[in-house]
């Protein structure tokens, strides 16, 4: 059997990205090799450590359990596009005050799922932070910092619209 | 590691899937959410030379009350079981059970029929479905075959979808105002594969518990009812913990458990009084 390619049409970061690929490629793969968006880690490469997660759809999912060819005509969002628009700017900005890092390997996918967390649950307790990251491994941190630095800009962001709401 | 390469067609119905399938035969895997078969082919334990993608079957959509039933197709994600209230209203049992199934970005992927015909032991739907009498549908290239959860679950990761059909529904008997249901898992790590899991389906007459369907996972090599513990519950105010001493007892007739990764067997067989414990205690909150 010859090796199938197959042509692709997408959104990545707001930018149309036109492609043949294999359609063995995932979308991880995909991202970091063909596009030079090497944000997205690729850590277990079978769904266990977050470590490669990316929006579709404004939906949080596994780049490593996602074919690129499944991603045609979807609207791709990474780590790169979303920290350029400032959509993570509050969080990242935590995650530095609060150690929440230490080597990085986890963060963007760390980020990301935070950010679907204040995006969908801006009222989660710590106990909705600790199994919201749950499928997100860090090795450094003990997720103590890193839940520190979530509920921080949970409570920011709640002041900030409770403010914003008394001024109007 | 990486997938080997293989061919991947995207058929733009159901259709055109069971043409695929039946072009291709037992060469042909098909692809639902992906969140089990792709891990087995970047793992290498699995390597079709076709993958047929059903993303695009429609039909294999939607969640809807049909009948006494609620029917919910193929290729419903975790996530919308999670956010249905047709699911909260009518199938309790299965709004208990979708909070433990894996994680956030995995329940946006991954489907219901996947799950299903994946029939991995230590499974949640499985057991829902075993514990509420679901009737799973299948399409084959001639008929419809309707298949009582009891007789769809045959063995590790093995059913009785046959070469060439398709998994496009399932569907759950709505609940009456008399169904209590319990769920619980007891697993290593939020969103793990479960030690041991039960899905528990009761009515209730009077404040007794009137029938009972105990169904065990990550116990046997595919959901098990636990028949004599059930019986044991009959008659019983519905959540009382007297109950226990007797229904536990009861377990190690019903539960052999095969030992895993997971945990030797005697752990399991005390885990399963355990979760039995916590679905009693629910059953009697929910009441």
């Amino acid at each position: 059997m010859n090796a199938q390619t197959i042509a692709i049409r997408l959104q990545v970061n707001g930018e149309p990205v036109e492609a043949d690929v294999s359609p063995s490629m995932h979308l991880v793969d995909f991202l970091r090799e063909r596009l030079d968006l090497t944000g997205s880690h690729l850590g277990c490469e079978h769904g266990v450590c977050g470590a490669c997660s990316v929006m579709v759809d404004n939906t949080l999912v596994r780049g490593c359990l996602m074919l690129a060819v499944q991603a045609a005509g979807k609207e791709v969002h990474t780590i790169e596009g979303l920290s350029d628009a400032g959509a993570l700017h509050d969080l990242q900005q935590a995650f530095l005050q609060h150690n929440a890092l230490q080597c990085g390997f986890c963060t963007p996918g760390m980020l990301l799922t935070a950010l679907d967390l204040v995006r969908n649950h801006p009222d989660a307790s710590r106990d909705e932070i600790r199994d919201y990251i749950s499928g997100n491994y860090c090795r450094c941190t003990g997720y103590q910092a890193i839940v520190d630095a979530v509920e921080s800009v949970l409570v920011a962001r709640k002041n900030a619209l409770s403010t914003s709401t008394s001024a109007a | 590691m990486k997938s080997r390469d293989f061919f991947y067609v995207r058929p733009g119905s159901l259709q055109q899937a069971l043409q695929a399938l039946a072009s291709h035969g037992s060469a042909a895997q098909l692809l639902a959410g992906g969140q089990s078969l792709v891990p087995a082919l970047n793992l290498r334990l699995a390597a079709p030379e076709v993958l047929v993608d059903l993303q695009d079957c429609a039909e294999l959509r939607g969640i809807k009350v049909s009948g006494q039933s609620l029917r919910i197709g193929a290729l419903t994600t975790h996530a919308q079981i999670q956010s249905s209230p047709e699911v909260v209203q009518h199938v309790p049992l299965l709004a208990r059970a979708v909070p433990y199934v894996a994680h956030t970005a995995i329940r946006n992927r991954g489907t219901i029929g996947g799950s299903l015909s994946l029939a991995d032991p230590a499974a949640e739907y499985p057991a829902v479905a075993l514990a509420t009498g679901a009737v799973i549908i299948v399409q084959g290239p001639a008929k419809e075959r309707r298949i009582a959860a009891a007789d769809f679950f045959k063995g590790l990761y093995t059913t009785d979808l046959q070469p060439g059909e398709i998994l496009t529904a399932v569907e759950f008997p709505i609940a009456t105002a008399d169904d209590r249901s319990g769920f619980y898992e007891l697993a290593r790590r939020r969103g793990d594969y479960a030690m041991v899991g039960l899905a528990a389906q009761v009515s209730v007459a009077q404040g007794k518990v009137a029938a009972a369907r105990l169904a065990y996972f990550a116990v046997a090599d595919r959901p098990i009812l636990a028949k004599t513990a059930a019986a044991s519950l009959v008659g019983q105010p519905i959540g009382d913990p007297a109950c226990l001493s007797a229904a536990s007892h009861a377990l190690a007739a019903d539960l052999d458990p095969m030992p895993d990764l997971q945990a030797q067997s005697q752990t399991k067989s005390y885990l399963a009084g355990v979760v039995l414990k916590r679905v009693v205690q629910q059953l009697g909150v929910t009441s």
